[in-house]
């Protein structure tokens, strides 16, 4: 189909879809509310209905690690907001990553990823499913010729983060995804930094998404939570690369999966396999707190946008900061991609490297009094992290090099407070670093 | 499945079922510019329970080969050969929706030995399209799987609120339109627009009209008067329900074609 010269009829905005998508009142009660459904098991009417629950020839709940009517109005929300078929809630953003990759690949596989990535996706990729003979290359995110070029008979999967780890390399999707295409594969994004409200993977040519919600979508540091998103755009029967799709399952009485649930394909395949097997499935009660904090999601990422580019300029004239790697800022080398893939805003994640290294960065996260000094993002709270005296202290300096983390570079999550007194923090925290470094 | 007729492949989804040579065969038939893949759940459900069941994708549509057919009796006369080409007793019970209802009723009325019973969800006899949803097919502009997906959808379905845990119905109507190929969803709304339903032949089997209170597309008047020329037939109404009747409200499609067809 052609780009549009007729006009579409008006869908639901995507703040009113935060809001209302996957959920109507509660038809039992009237509660406007979603209800968290705190049951394990939903009881049968009778033993055919049952049989068809199994069989998937009826909608329906039987077991809340398979599906939860809480959950449920999580997942579709977020297939709605980020314009995929179906979506399935995971425990974490890491479960849903390991979801992603063992719903399409098995032992001999090969994935080529980026390696701008966070340190346990990369921890994932490297260490833990090679064990399994799942091999990953890792490659430029800046360069998809360098996707294509580690692409080999095994390869069934690429992958990238929307904004990259901790250089915050803007992932060039639609020249990734034309890439993956031309060689019949997908292209999964973690779009944990963006979220649906900057960024729709799906929209640029990405075929699947996961995120962690413990971050942005959630938005206020109180839940563990993941999310699959399946875009239903990759056709799996195109080639013989997905066995798991395209051939009959033993597992589900020889269902043929992409025959039967066409674009459904993956995530049903994910959910009728994957999460009934490896079983980390959401709790309900953190469904509900995810999407009590998706309901604001426009307008906390507004905020978040508007507070991290003025922090982030603050810091880009300070005398004792180097640099600032923040792809909303013009200085970013991806900022002319940045503008074209995120034009609502770059984020609110970033880091600067400050001139006095290791000691530096040591004594600023020791002067903020505002920012919390903690391993997250995402939070309502801004969020500082030192990575060269924390995760990464035992490692030298020119290994952290290596891996894009100078003795010096600092990481910011920015908040939902009053960018006034954030500037203020920063201001006097670098007073403290200027006198640390003045005293030695 | 995969089969040739007429020199072209046909695919249909079986439910995953393995009919013994007496079972009684069911076909689904899909609407405008979409797939087999919409009747996943209904045939599963008639699988397990015996059934021959072919959930077909028609020619030039999905997975199956061959030119678009340009008109509901070019259709009706090719699901007349498919069920010669798979059912043993050459007969079949018929399931549609939308342009598969049209097809439905014309292969009863064309071929009335090989279809026993007939089940026409969100059905209109004439099925008029508008102009700007021809005009918009016609330039397979997006446009076109817009409207044709947004008013197939109840007020409440366009925001979701799915039975079925985790999909956004609108999504998967979307991308299905999406992946038909170029001019599938024109050639099959000027067929449905093109279809009169006056020099019909009289329908005597059994039938089944199963109608969304809240369907746009056809509306509930446009079903009653359907079931208003059958000689047999019962209706069953789907409250707040919309045209994508399979989406919105499976198991109240399920329940009430397992009752008719059982």
């Amino acid at each position: 189909m052609s780009e549009s010269k007729h006009r579409s009829p008006a869908t639901a905005g995507f703040d009113t879809m935060a809001l209302h998508a996957g959920q109507s009142p509660d038809p039992a009660t009237g509660a406007r509310a979603t209800p968290i459904y705190q049951s394990a098991a939903f009881v049968f009417p009778d033993s055919d209905v049952a049989a068809g629950l199994f069989n998937i020839e009826r909608a329906g709940h039987v077991y809340s690690r398979l599906s939860n009517p809480t959950n449920a109005v999580l997942e579709e929300r977020m297939a709605a907001l980020d314009h995929g078929v179906g979506a399935v809630a995971t425990a974490s953003g890491q479960a849903a990553m390991h979801l992603a990759v063992t719903t399409l690949l098995s032992a001999g596989d090969h994935i080529v990823s980026s390696r701008s990535l966070y340190g346990g996706t990369h921890n994932l990729l490297e260490y833990t499913l090679s064990r399994f003979g799942i091999s990953t290359t890792f490659v430029d995110p800046r360069n998809p010729q360098a996707f294509a070029a580690a692409i080999n008979d095994n390869t069934k999967l690429l992958f990238g983060e929307v904004l990259g780890n901790p250089g915050l390399e803007v992932l060039d999707i639609p020249n990734i995804a034309a890439v993956a295409h031309e060689h019949g594969l997908p292209l999964l994004v973690d779009a944990t930094f963006s979220t649906p409200y900057l960024c729709r993977p799906i929209d640029l040519g990405a075929d699947l998404v996961m995120h962690s919600a413990t971050k942005f979508l959630s938005g206020h540091g109180v839940v563990i939570g993941g999310v699959v998103v399946d875009g239903g755009t990759f056709d799996w029967m195109a080639n013989d690369k997905f066995p798991t799709l395209s051939q009959p399952y033993a597992g589900f009485h020889d269902l043929v999966f992409a025959e039967e649930f066409g674009p459904q394909a993956f995530i049903t395949r994910a959910r009728k396999e994957g999460i009934r097997d490896f079983g980390a499935c959401m709790a309900p009660m953190t469904a509900f707190q995810i999407l009590q904090g998706l309901e604001t999601l426009p307008l906390r990422m507004q905020r978040h946008v508007s507070n991290a580019m003025q922090v982030a300029q603050f810091l880009e004239e300070h005398p004792l900061v180097d640099s600032v790697s923040y792809p909303g800022l013009n200085s970013h080398p991806d900022y002319e991609l940045a503008q074209q893939i995120l034009p609502l805003g770059a984020g609110a994640v970033f880091s600067f490297e400050l001139s006095g290294g290791r000691e530096a960065g040591r004594a600023l996260i020791e002067n903020l009094e505002l920012f919390s000094h903690l391993a997250n993002v995402g939070d309502a709270k801004s969020l500082v992290i030192h990575p060269a005296s924390t995760t990464h202290h035992r490692v030298e300096e020119r290994a952290l090099r290596a891996a894009g983390i100078g003795p010096g570079l600092v990481r910011l999550s920015i908040g939902l407070e009053d960018p006034k007194d954030l500037l203020s923090d920063l201001k006097s925290a670098l007073r403290g670093v200027e006198k640390a470094l003045g005293n030695k | 499945m995969r089969i040739e007729l007429n020199g072209e492949q046909v695919f249909y989804s079986s439910g995953s079922g393995s009919p013994g040579e007496q079972a009684q065969t069911v076909i689904f038939l899909h609407g405008a510019g979409f797939d087999h893949s919409i009747w996943v759940m209904p045939a599963r459900y008639f699988a397990r329970h015996g059934w021959r069941v072919a959930a077909v994708d028609l020619p030039g549509h999905g997975r199956s080969t061959g030119s678009l057919l340009t008109s509901i009796e070019q259709m009706a006369d090719w699901v007349a050969q498919l069920i010669d080409a798979i059912s043993p007793n050459h007969c079949a019970t018929l399931v549609g929706h939308s342009m598969g209802s049209l097809i439905a009723m014309s292969a009863a009325a064309r071929h009335a030995d090989k279809v026993t019973k007939l089940a026409l969800l969100g059905t209109s006899a004439p099925m008029p399209v508008s102009d700007v949803l021809l005009n918009a097919a016609k330039d397979n502009d997006q446009a076109a799987i817009a409207m044709t997906n947004i008013w197939s959808h109840s007020a409440k379905g366009r925001l979701g609120s799915s039975e079925n845990p985790g999909l956004s119905n609108l999504n998967v109507g979307q991308r299905l339109l999406q992946q038909a190929g170029r001019d599938v969803l024109f050639t099959d709304l000027a067929a449905c627009n093109s279809f009169r339903v006056d020099g019909l032949p009289p329908i005597q089997q059994p039938a089944l009209v199963i109608i969304g209170t809240d369907d746009k597309m056809t509306p509930p008047r446009a079903g009653l008067a359907v079931a208003n020329r059958l000689t047999d037939v019962q209706q069953q109404q789907l409250s707040g329900c919309g045209h994508s009747m399979l989406s919105e409200k499976p198991n109240d499609v399920l329940d009430a074609l397992a009752q008719f067809l059982n």
